[in-house]
């Protein structure tokens, strides 16, 4: 077993870290993508009439329906799209697209529909006189947003923004399966050339286990550290 | 978009629901038993199976269903015990792998929700029943139960939800139910966009029965 997980051509070692290296980084494209996405959307809701409607419906959507299926609609049908609109433009070679970036695009969708929701609540929980006064002080718009809603907004939904990285990164391992080489593709591809599926999936899986474990200790770190002290 | 294919895809997804709603079912039935088992175990700390399951919870929470469904389905068939031994009859059954990682998954969360409505009660209210002389059974069943049933609710019916919908995962190991079904049909028509559409359609029609099931019984139960 040592040999199988060394480092160099003839062990799995290499391989299985730079999978992870892919899986930390599809996870932070998508969570920081899912993040801004969700907070946008967030803004976009309070517009009320249509744009709420929208926005409930997108989350309600992507809350609501397997990852799998999200992964497969971006992954196949954005391929199908493109190939149709060049096809209808007279370019009929076929097109390569990054499985990387159209698996970053699912998982930050699905990041986006949970982001909302946590900036919604978050937002409620802004007493509404704070707006109020900022208007009285005459702030526009933006220096109100910037200044005083967007730091309370970010402490309070922290926890839940926290909660959404450890989803998103246990996501990842979805994009495996359409040939991305991050580190759940790298332990298949191991597993089936050693016949050892299980050494490799359970390596996998303690990996996994060790980013989790870091970034909830991380998570609780930083949630404590800008914590609400209590006034006096 | 060709909206007649998408609806024609319809007949054929419909008979994968059966098969999403019956591994759903074993799914839950495996995460409640186990799921009050690990949770009892963890607040009364019993020796050794306390510690044993804190771990089983950090794992299974910690780490990627996909990574759990492919270690049980094609990694266990590595161990020669294992296929010598009469549970490979099973553990070679996609479908009962399918069943078996979700339920171990469930398990873990569903533990969690349990201690949580355990916790939610107020301590208070248990030294009453004991001060009024209730037998551990009794403040069990009178007190306890009812309470944490009502807080864990809401948090279960997210469980059922996440379940749901981690049942597409049986698909990556060769179950036609919805996912797969869909799947096909992609392939088979090139037609990606009516098929998964289709199928999130079916999903998101199953997701909101159980959620308003869900806030029904809650609302039956305050």
């Amino acid at each position: 077993m040592p040999e199988l997980l060394s480092y160099g051509p003839d062990g799995w070692g290499d391989e299985l870290l730079s999978g992870l290296a892919v899986t930390l980084l599809l996870a932070a494209v998508a969570f920081g993508a899912g993040t801004v996405g969700g907070l946008l959307l967030m803004l976009l809701r309070r517009r009320g009439g249509v744009c709420r409607s929208l926005v409930s419906a997108y989350v309600t959507v992507f809350r609501g329906v397997p990852e799998l299926l999200v992964l497969y609609l971006i992954f196949f049908g954005t391929g199908a799209l493109i190939q149709n609109v060049a096809a209808s433009l007279g370019y009929t070679e076929r097109i390569n697209l990054s499985g990387f970036a159209l698996g970053a695009l699912a998982l930050a969708v699905i990041a986006s529909a949970y982001a909302t929701e946590a900036f919604r609540g978050a937002a409620n929980s802004i007493p509404r006189g704070q707006l109020e006064a900022a208007d009285a002080f005459g702030f526009p718009a933006t220096r109100r947003f910037v200044v005083i809603e967007f730091p309370q907004l970010l402490r309070v939904a922290l926890p839940a923004l926290g909660n959404i990285w450890l989803i998103v990164l246990k996501d990842t391992a979805l994009v495996s399966l359409t040939a991305v080489a991050e580190l759940m593709r790298q332990a298949t591809v191991a597993a089936g050339s050693t016949h050892r599926p299980f050494t490799f999936y359970a390596v996998a899986a303690l990996l996994y286990l060790v980013v989790s474990f870091v970034s909830e200790r991380a998570l609780g770190r930083v949630e404590r550290r800008f914590a609400l002290k209590d006034a006096g | 978009m060709d909206w007649s294919l998408l609806l024609s895809f319809y007949p054929s997804l419909f008979t994968g629901v059966a098969v999403t709603l019956g591994i759903l079912v074993g799914t839950l039935s495996i995460g409640l038993v186990l799921g009050a088992v690990i949770c009892a175990a963890r607040l009364r700390r019993v020796p050794v199976l306390a510690h044993m399951f804190d771990g089983y919870v950090l794992f299974f929470r910690g780490t990627p269903l996909l990574v759990q469904l492919f270690a049980i389905y094609f990694g266990l068939g590595q161990f020669e015990a294992v296929r010598e031994s009469v549970a490979w009859t099973l553990l070679r059954e996609a479908w009962f792998c399918a069943v078996l990682a979700l339920g171990l998954n469930s398990a873990a969360f569903t533990s969690e929700i349990m201690r949580g409505g355990v916790l939610g009660v107020e301590r208070g209210q248990l030294e009453a029943a004991a001060a009024f002389g209730f037998s551990q059974s009794q403040t069990l069943r009178l007190i306890l139960l009812p309470q944490a049933l009502r807080i864990a609710l809401p948090a279960y019916g997210n469980e059922v939800i996440l379940m749901l919908k981690g049942t597409a995962l049986a698909s990556t190991i060769s179950i036609m139910e919805i996912t797969g079904i869909a799947r096909r049909l992609s392939s088979e028509h090139f037609a990606p966009f009516e098929a998964f559409i289709a199928a999130g359609t079916i999903y998101l029609a199953i997701a909101i029965a159980l959620t308003s099931s869900f806030s029904f019984i809650e609302r039956r139960l305050v």
